[in-house]
């Protein structure tokens, strides 16, 4: 299956209790298959057409709050619009899910595949100092396998958490097994789980969900606990995947579809004869940057590929401290590289250069 | 009768509401929010569903109308409140979900969450405080300001070729289909005061019984963005607000 049908599916698998959405192109399967599913004759999830992103993530907002599994889509003008959603839930401290399946930008852009929300998504996103956690899937498997990975960290650290996808990964299909049927959370659940949560005060003093405090002093120590919070995630939460980097000389960095590329890439390039491994980042906030590190001490050079102009490359360079060359190569999404391209640009940049 | 006699509980005809705390008001004497605030705890406790309501609060004055009343309360972003109530009653269908509202936060910056929440029919109250002006940011122009009317944004008056004009939004939503209730009241009088009640209790019964969107607008009074004492701004409301925005149900497919 596509996907972004993977993500829907996953989603009623996984105990979602509500997804509110707009359509967009690359990702409006998400929102179709749902309807055509009908979780809520089934599992009771409920499915709403918001309005506008702007609806759909504050319907994430409010579902969130009282400590339900709600989750929306979009891709990235979509996304967007929601981050005033998402920094008011960074804020406030609720869970809920976000999938970007992110198209070419500035602006209206292209519908065609791109990574070049990457910013966007590792450095907040709204106003405020926040981070959101950001999973990078770069199969359909990862899709349908994120989703509810996505879940269990929001709720965990009660902040949202993104599935940064591209047109690439929604749109082509590939063999997939669908996660284990996990049951909605029953009411009793939640109030155990989510004392936090608005639910109604039963048996508890009342509950206040809100990003406002016109205290500066506890303005800044909520601001510190928040840190703290992502210190631990940090810490804690890193993901990412190692290929063929015990023999390597040189290492490719790369995520989502641009890992897939780059993995044909390193065959073509060891066919050659080049020691050419992969580090791809699963968490692309928190980063693998003390990995990174460590594989940058025993590299010749590292190639950051992405489907634009170098973003996560800022991260790269700032994990390698100067460790050995890195160089980048991008297209800026619709257009996307090719192996062959990846290889050459590989070879310019630190063998032939 | 004594001091002593008089204080006796079985002399008590009035008493605050159990679910308003002590917290201190922070709003402006002569102001509408408190009266309106009281009318929502008293409902809320009347119907026995302390325990089954969340509250969205808006931004505006009444951000902080979670810190009065002792009931699960979510602060919306501005203008948003109707999309987080949609989703909380959606997935809470036998809870009481009301939200909070300003006229800036309903009428402008969340005109279209509001108009789709009514024409969904979304089973949730909405409670609009329209005082024609922006409180909480110190008295500018709002979508309900009235021609002629002076704020520090349109300080000569509301002109139209300037500003526009004043938006009737609860006349457009008595046209949806997904509304059942909708009226406009005000707090100025006793009388007023207990139609009101009345109008609220009606809403949150709808909401209870799954009827589709209700709305309450309470035409109110803003002493110190309208720069006026207490009784001044009632008089000004009466001889201008109600000409333009006058008191009565708009619809109701409930009851008779």
């Amino acid at each position: 299956m596509k996907g972004n049908e993977a993500i829907a599916h996953a989603a009623i698998r996984c105990g979602c209790d509500g997804y509110f959405g707009y359509p967009i192109t690359p990702q409006s399967e998400i929102l179709e298959t749902l309807a055509l599913e009908k979780p809520w004759e089934t599992t009771g999830m409920v499915v709403v057409q918001a309005e506008s992103e702007l609806a759909s993530i504050n319907m994430v907002y409010g579902g969130g709050a009282t400590g339900k599994r709600v989750m929306t889509s979009s891709s990235s003008p979509g996304v967007a619009l929601m981050q005033e959603g998402i920094t008011y839930m960074a804020g406030a401290e609720i869970p809920g899910v976000i999938v970007n399946v992110q198209r070419g930008g500035p602006g209206l852009g292209t519908i065609q595949p791109s990574q070049g929300d990457y910013f966007q998504s590792t450095r907040g996103g709204g106003n405020g100092d926040y981070n959101v956690i950001v999973l990078a899937p770069a199969s359909v498997q990862e899709m349908a396998d994120f989703m509810d990975l996505a879940f269990e960290l929001a709720f965990r650290y009660r902040m949202p958490s993104i599935i940064l996808s591209d047109g690439i990964i929604g749109q082509m299909m590939e063999k997939v097994v669908l996660p284990p049927f996990k049951a909605r959370r029953t009411d009793e659940e939640v109030a155990r789980e989510c004392p936090w949560a608005a639910t109604g005060c039963r048996g508890r003093k009342n509950n206040i969900l809100t990003s406002l405090s016109l205290d500066p002093d506890f303005m800044e120590r909520h601001n510190q606990h928040l840190q703290e919070k992502y210190r631990i995630i940090r810490e804690k939460e890193v993901r990412y995947q190692e290929i063929l980097t015990d023999d390597a000389d040189y290492l490719i960095v790369a995520f989502g579809s641009a890992a897939r590329i780059s993995q044909k890439a390193i065959e073509l390039l060891r066919q050659e004869g080049l020691r050419v491994g992969m580090l791809r980042p699963i968490t692309l906030w928190p980063f693998p940057t003390q990995k990174i590190k460590e594989l940058a001490s025993r590299m010749k050079g590292i190639l950051c590929a992405e489907i634009n102009s170098g973003q996560m490359l800022e991260d790269v360079l700032l994990s390698v401290e100067g460790l050995c060359p890195v160089a980048h190569h991008g297209r800026m999404g619709g257009m996307v590289p090719t192996p062959e391209e990846v290889a050459t640009a590989f070879k310019e940049k630190l063998i032939n250069k | 009768m004594t001091r002593e006699e008089i204080i006796e509980a079985k002399n008590l005809v009035y008493s605050k509401p159990a679910l308003m705390n002590d917290n201190p008001m922070h709003y402006c004497p002569g102001c509408s929010h408190g009266v309106v605030h009281k009318l929502i705890a008293e409902v809320i406790e009347e119907m026995g569903l302390i325990d089954r309501t969340v509250g969205i609060s808006p931004v505006g004055c009444a951000v902080f109308a979670y810190n009065y009343l002792d009931i699960d309360w979510i602060e919306a972003a501005h203008g948003r409140a109707p999309a987080l109530a949609c989703a909380v009653k959606r997935l809470h269908p036998d809870q009481l979900v009301f939200t909070y509202q300003g006229d800036g936060d309903l009428a402008c910056i969340g005109t279209a969450e509001t108009i789709h929440s009514l024409n969904r029919g979304d089973d949730i109250a909405i409670i609009f405080i329209n005082n024609a002006i922006y409180g909480m940011t110190g008295g500018q122009m709002a979508p309900t300001t009235l021609l002629g009317m002076k704020t520090s944004t349109c300080p000569y008056g509301r002109q139209p070729d300037l500003h526009g004009f004043p938006l009737k939004i609860t006349e457009i939503a008595a046209q949806l289909e997904g509304s059942c209730y909708v009226t406009r009241q005000a707090v100025h009088t006793v009388a007023a005061i207990n139609r009101t009640r009345r109008a609220i209790r009606q809403a949150f019964q709808n909401c209870m019984e799954h009827r589709g969107t209700s709305l309450v607008e309470v035409v109110s009074t803003c002493s110190s963005g309208w720069k006026m004492t207490p009784t001044e701004a009632n008089q000004w409301m009466e001889q201008h607000m109600f000409p333009f925005y006058p008191l009565g149900d708009l619809k109701n497919t409930v009851t008779k």
